[in-house]
């Protein structure tokens, strides 16, 4: 099936357009004008993606929708755009998250509203782009423009210490980059002047060079993941976002990560990748066990979810790089669900922090009984959270758990043990938060959800019961293009 | 034709001269109402002398009076964006000026002198021109520093300006005699045939050389020889500041370029070597020491430091690629120092001099649109994509990759990672502190409308920088000519 709009493009474009658009309607006076064109940016900007999923050929891993026009001549840098099974999940899971996030922010949000709702409907187009770029340079273009708005939405709508977040955040971000640029620019003069990242999949390489380029990559993709030792800045921009904000981040931004580390890591330099699959493994690990044990002792709510989600993006990363087809779906499938299952508690403690202005565990207890209908979408995600079955979240674990089996029974054993931290570190929290007596007048005093929430968390309760019954229509969409991956990974580039 | 009698390739400077010494008459004869007469004239003569530049313009390198002058699509193209960065620069400094009792005729006349200068270093074949127009643009901007004569920071940084550029000026000179000696000849041609036959001296050209590229890195304030830089930037009016941070990095380029490729090309191994100490030194010290700084000029001053550093990378790959990968980051830089500088200009006013850090808090809650213009500004500066200065960055990046520098590349990358840390300070302080003042922003249509395009136009160079960087590219490979 044909279209004859270049609908990569519009994808991109409409959100960025709606999003100057709503940031010339200038100060807090429009806000309503600029919170309703925001919506209606956004949800087009939905709508427009679905002939991605509906047009998708499954059988093929070729780039699809493709699109290539002249950019840079003097470089050889186009405007390459397409998408193959595995980045089309990924920007529909972006556009998805738009139209929720800017309704997550419709009352709650009263200063620079206009800058507000553009920063989120820009950075939306910029992220589609990040995911569809086939040229390096495109590629870098769209990696680094996404810094400028989270950073700004970190900085003016944050909490207390939402700068000193908002820096760290944009210079480990930056440091990462700035080395894979060069990677990038040895990769171009390694290919004979091509930026074309399907080039730079079959150019031969030197080990040495390889592993240099890994290291390159790794540093820019690790740390946005965020794995092991560069994760630090992830629970501090999280805890000082706004709502919206943690749930693009946890939903979006860190998939970005894993992103980079399928579409260049792996099939750029395969040796290498085989190589230091070790070290990758042994630090997922260390964020599955030890960062599920941080998990457990955090008092501020969003601080913990923040740590489940380093935790659950080390299950992500141990997939990858077990390199075997259940491993590196199931990576795929959990950082679906992940996106989804985050995104929706981040916005389950949005609604507590809107009433009670308090992230603090100890503030609450009892909630349930002032909010029956909160208390039982808050179940249903932290249920998917843990990775119950028939939730999204099992499927994920399940598939990966699976696949390192396969290779390593330690390994899997070690990874396992999320099942058990993440049920206590999730449950716990919600035990404490939830049940229990009344703790305070302020929770005695809570309404509970408004249509607008309800209407939010309903369907991501779908979804997520959706996906953990019914996995089938993802995981088609991307079983050829990951077999494909895994060819392309086994096949040496030594020269 | 013969080669003395055709003075078409220098009409633009010959124009410029006698409109100089025409508005020089002029503005004498007028009162001080009417010193805008003097500044439309200015305008107009740099416009004119653009329309003569594009007018005179014919394919091939042409060489005239005795091939001490030169005319090439690089002198063009460079002497194009010199006038317009004379032209921008006065049209933000006309209020900043005006208010301060400087907006004066032997302003705009010692404007045009500097103009000059910069045309004949960028036009120069020979050493002695060469040196002839670094000295009309260095005494121009002496006279220009200590202009504000009741300021004792402006009087300090003039008096510090004028001796450490003569002496640099000295050691160039001195460089020059050295090559002159060993060569004997002063045209860079000539120079580079006698090197490369193997006649001259060796020990002397290569001493002469280390004495040139000393002289060479004090015009560009380039570490260790930058020490002038902060003092000038700080002391000196802000408009002054900006003419110094913006055209003449384009002039020093070409001065740069003939120098070390034209002239001196033969001994690429020993000048790369000094330069790759020199730019590292400059971006480590330039980023590094800008992070202490609470004026704004002062962090800008070190942040030319690291900028120039950068720009020498390219010399340093010893390629077209990389000269012309330097010339685009030399315009892509006199941009954003322009606009950057003209920022400080518009948010200040009658005594008051918005050059702290502090005046720029909560800059978005006073002028969103301003706010958005410098955050702009200071990305591009940073080099962060969708901006221009990441193509600035990436075609310097790529040139010594090609030429195997991988390491001085990461180097690069991780001080301008440094560096990144204070432009984004200026932007956490405008969109993220709440302001110490609410005094009303006061500036003319024409400033706004100039700064809007000024930064506007670093990010459409940014989304589309190709054109600029084939100008680039295409002039140096058809200008700087490898005897």
């Amino acid at each position: 099936m044909f279209f004859e709009l270049p609908v990569i493009s519009v994808a991109i474009w409409l959100p960025i357009i709606f999003g100057i658009l709503v940031l010339a309607t200038g100060d807090d006076k429009n806000a309503p004008l600029a919170r309703i064109l925001a919506m209606v940016g956004a949800v087009l900007g939905f709508l427009v993606t679905i002939p991605l999923y509906t047009g998708f050929v499954r059988d093929t891993s070729d780039m699809q929708f493709v699109e290539m026009h002249g950019w840079i001549s003097r470089f050889n840098i186009h405007y390459h755009l397409g998408v193959d099974g595995i980045s089309v999940l990924f920007i529909l899971l972006t556009s998805f998250f738009t139209p929720i996030v800017v309704l997550a922010g419709w009352k709650v949000i009263e200063k620079r509203v206009a800058q507000y709702m553009a920063s989120f409907l820009i950075m939306s187009g910029i992220m589609i782009g990040v995911f569809s770029s086939l040229d390096a340079v495109l590629f870098y273009v769209f990696w680094e423009a996404m810094l400028i708005p989270m950073f700004l939405i970190i900085g003016v709508w944050g909490g207390a210490n939402r700068v000193y977040a908002a820096v760290k955040f944009f210079l480990y971000t930056l440091l990462g980059s700035l080395l894979m640029l060069v990677a990038l620019i040895y990769l171009y003069n390694k290919t004979g002047g091509s930026f074309e990242i399907l080039d730079f999949h079959l150019v031969a390489i030197p080990m040495t060079a390889q592993i240099l380029i890994f290291i390159a990559f790794f540093t820019a993709f690790a740390v946005k993941v965020p794995m092991f030792p560069v994760h630090t800045w992830l629970p501090d921009a999280h805890v000082e976002a706004p709502t919206g904000g943690s749930v693009i981040l946890a939903a979006i931004m860190l998939k970005v990560g894993a992103y980079g580390f399928l579409r260049f890591s792996i099939p750029i330099v395969p040796d290498a990748s085989h190589r230091l699959a070790g070290v990758m493994i042994a630090l997922s690990l260390i964020a599955v066990v030890y960062i599920g044990l941080v998990a457990l002792t955090q008092t501020d709510m969003k601080k913990l979810v923040a740590y489940s989600s380093i935790s659950h993006m080390g299950f992500v990363t141990l997939g990858l790089f077990i390199f075997n087809e259940y491993g590196m779906e199931g990576a795929l499938l959990q950082m679906i669900s992940h996106g989804f299952v985050s995104g929706a508690l981040f916005l389950c403690i949005g609604v507590l922090y809107d009433r009670m202005h308090s992230r603090n565990i100890a503030d609450y207890g009892g909630v349930v009984k002032t909010m029956p209908v909160f208390a039982a979408f808050f179940m249903l995600f932290a249920m998917a959270n843990v990775g119950l079955p028939g939730t999204s979240g099992f499927v994920g674990e399940f598939m990966v758990i699976l696949g390192t089996v396969k290779s390593n029974f330690w390994y899997a054993f070690a990874a396992a043990s999320t099942l058990i931290f993440g049920a206590a570190y999730t449950l716990w929290m919600y035990k404490r938060v939830i049940f229990g007596t009344v703790a305070n007048a302020h929770v005695a005093e809570l309404t509970d959800l408004t249509l607008r929430e309800k209407v939010i968390f309903t369907v991501l309760a779908f979804t997520v019961l959706g996906m953990g019954l019914y996995p089938l229509p993802l995981s088609e969409i991307l079983h050829v293009s990951v077999n494909d991956l895994l060819v392309h990974a086994a096949r040496s580039k030594l020269p | 034709m013969d080669a003395m009698t055709n003075f078409m390739p220098a009409a633009p400077e010959i124009f410029l001269l006698v409109m100089t010494c025409v508005i020089l008459i002029t503005d004498s004869l007028l009162k001080n109402s009417g010193r805008m007469v003097t500044y439309m004239l200015v305008q107009l003569t740099l416009m004119i002398c653009a329309l003569i530049t594009v007018g005179t313009h014919v394919n091939g390198v042409t060489y005239i009076f005795h091939g001490m002058f030169v005319d090439d699509l690089m002198s063009d193209v460079l002497k194009l964006l010199t006038y317009l960065a004379v032209s921008m620069m006065l049209v933000y400094s006309r209020l900043y000026l005006t208010v301060r009792g400087l907006f004066s005729g032997e302003f705009m006349v010692l404007t045009l002198f500097a103009t000059l200068g910069m045309m004949v270093m960028i036009s120069a074949n020979n050493f002695l021109t060469l040196y002839l127009g670094l000295e009309l643009l260095s005494l121009s901007l002496y006279a220009m520093v200590a202009l504000q004569r009741d300021s004792a920071a402006a009087t300090e940084a003039a008096m510090k300006y004028f001796i450490l550029g003569a002496l640099a000026s000295g050691l160039l000179l001195y460089g020059m005699s050295m090559l002159y000696g060993a060569t004997g000849s002063l045209g860079l041609e000539a120079v580079s045939h006698a090197i490369q036959s193997g006649h001259a001296n060796k020990t002397l050209i290569v001493f002469g050389l280390v004495f040139v590229v000393s002289g060479l890195a004090f015009k560009l304030g380039a570490v260790p020889f930058h020490m002038w830089v902060p003092d000038v930037y700080h002391g000196a009016p802000t408009a002054m500041t900006m003419l110094i941070g913006s055209a003449p990095k384009l002039a020093t380029f070409a001065f740069v370029a003939r120098i070390l490729v034209e002239g001196l090309q033969p001994l690429v191994q020993h000048w790369s070597g000094m330069l790759v100490i020199l730019a590292i030194g400059s971006m480590a010290l330039g980023n590094i020491t800008a992070i202490a700084q609470t004026n704004l000029k002062r962090m800008f001053a070190y942040s030319t430091i690291a900028h120039m550093g950068f720009l020498l990378l390219g010399f340093i790959s010893g390629s077209m690629e990389g000269y012309g990968s330097s010339m685009f980051y030399a315009v892509v830089y006199a941009l954003m120092s322009l606009g950057a500088f003209g920022m400080i200009m518009l948010l200040s006013r009658a005594g008051f001099e918005a050059d702290t850090l502090d005046d720029f808090k909560g800059l978005n809650q006073r002028s969103p649109w301003l706010a958005f213009m410098m955050l702009l500004l200071m990305f591009s500066m940073a080099g962060v994509p969708p901006t221009v200065g990441f193509y600035a960055k990436f075609s310097v990046l790529n040139a010594i990759v090609q030429s195997g520098y991988v390491w001085l590349a990461v180097a690069a990358v991780l001080f301008s990672l440094i560096g990144a840390f204070y432009y984004l300070r200026i932007v956490k302080l405008m969109y993220f502190d709440a302001p110490e003042t609410h005094t009303q922003i006061v500036f003319e249509p024409d400033t706004a409308l100039l700064i809007s395009v000024n930064s506007l136009g670093v990010l459409l160079l940014g989304l589309l920088p190709g054109a600029l960087m084939s100008v680039c590219a295409v002039s140096v490979r058809q200008s700087l000519l490898l005897h």
